[in-house]
């Protein structure tokens, strides 16, 4: 089985590469880019079987700081 | 004087971490190797150095501080061993938990290698009792993720416990209230981005960090 993680920034929290890709966009003349926030696209190929609970444990002990990041995960069949 | 300094891949800082600890304290450090399950006993200081350990993978600190020798680090330190973490051993210490908050690419998305002003905010802490609070020293620094954040009850907590031991003179790489180090709440881990082992002696061009060292060798020397 697959899963994907996605890791954000929390809202509130200064996105100075998300700041900066929107700055490059406007400078290649896209108009009406709000916003731009980045962050990080995980895949993990997992035993069959793996818990929901064993992915947030993951996610919670290394892939994402919860101190500043939020994470999502997607299991994927 | 036992001291040691943790080695990561990546870590670059640990030798000048090493020169520091045994021009001041007098012995050289053990230089431990991450995989390191034990640490050696009687330990009166722990040095985690600057670097780009693990190359910064996932987040910066992220991977070393799931490494084995940081829970006998995280051990130690609970023991009330004295712990200093500087630059990538900043970012470590946070990533392990040892001290709150997280260090983030810096706020103009630069690397930032320069001299810069620090006020002293505590000289009553272990590591900076031979400042006086409120002097402003120089040290220099080199990072690209010291821009360091935490919510606002945390950032009132550490001010208001006396726990921000160093704040950049003026606004440097986006850092929540220009803090530059800060103290874990039992007062023996320090956590700075700013290097304090590279303005040790004169040919350094400045000497305002051997006193960071000299003040710590001296209270857990005794």
């Amino acid at each position: 089985m697959k899963a994907r993680v996605f890791v954000t920034l929390k809202s509130g929290v200064l996105d100075p590469q998300g700041k900066a890709i929107h700055h490059a966009l406007e400078g290649l003349g896209f108009a009406g880019v709000n916003d731009v926030r980045a962050g990080k696209l995980i895949e993990l190929n997992l035993a069959d079987g793996t818990s929901h609970a064993a992915i947030e444990d993951m996610c919670r002990k290394l892939l994402a700081n919860t101190v500043i990041e939020n994470f999502r995960i997607e299991e994927v069949g | 004087m036992k001291s040691a300094v943790v080695v990561f891949p990546g870590s670059n800082c640990d030798r000048d971490l090493a020169v520091a600890f045994e021009q001041v304290g007098g012995t050289k450090p053990a230089m431990i190797w991450h995989a390191e399950t034990e640490l050696p006993d009687g330990l009166d200081v722990i040095g985690v150095p600057g670097g780009f350990s693990y190359g910064d993978y996932l987040r910066s600190g992220a991977m070393a501080a799931r490494s084995p020798v940081m829970r006998a680090v995280a051990d130690a330190a609970a023991r009330g061993v004295p712990v200093i973490g500087i630059c990538n051993g900043f970012q470590i210490l946070t990533e392990a938990g040892l001290l709150p908050g997280a260090l983030m690419r810096n706020a103009e998305l630069a690397y930032i290698c320069r001299p810069i002003g620090l006020t002293v905010e505590n000289s009553q802490s272990l590591f900076t009792s031979r400042y006086e609070a409120g002097e402003r020293i120089t040290v220099p620094i080199a990072h690209h993720d010291g821009n360091y954040q935490a919510d606002a009850d945390t950032l009132d907590r550490l001010e208001g416990d006396g726990r921000v031991a160093f704040r950049y003179a003026g606004s440097c790489n986006g850092s929540a209230r220009d803090i530059a180090g800060i103290v874990n709440s039992n007062g023996n881990v320090l956590g700075m981005m700013p290097h304090p082992e590279r303005a040790l002696e004169p040919a350094h061009g400045n000497t305002d960090g051997r006193r960071l060292f000299e003040g710590l060798f001296e209270r857990v020397g005794g």
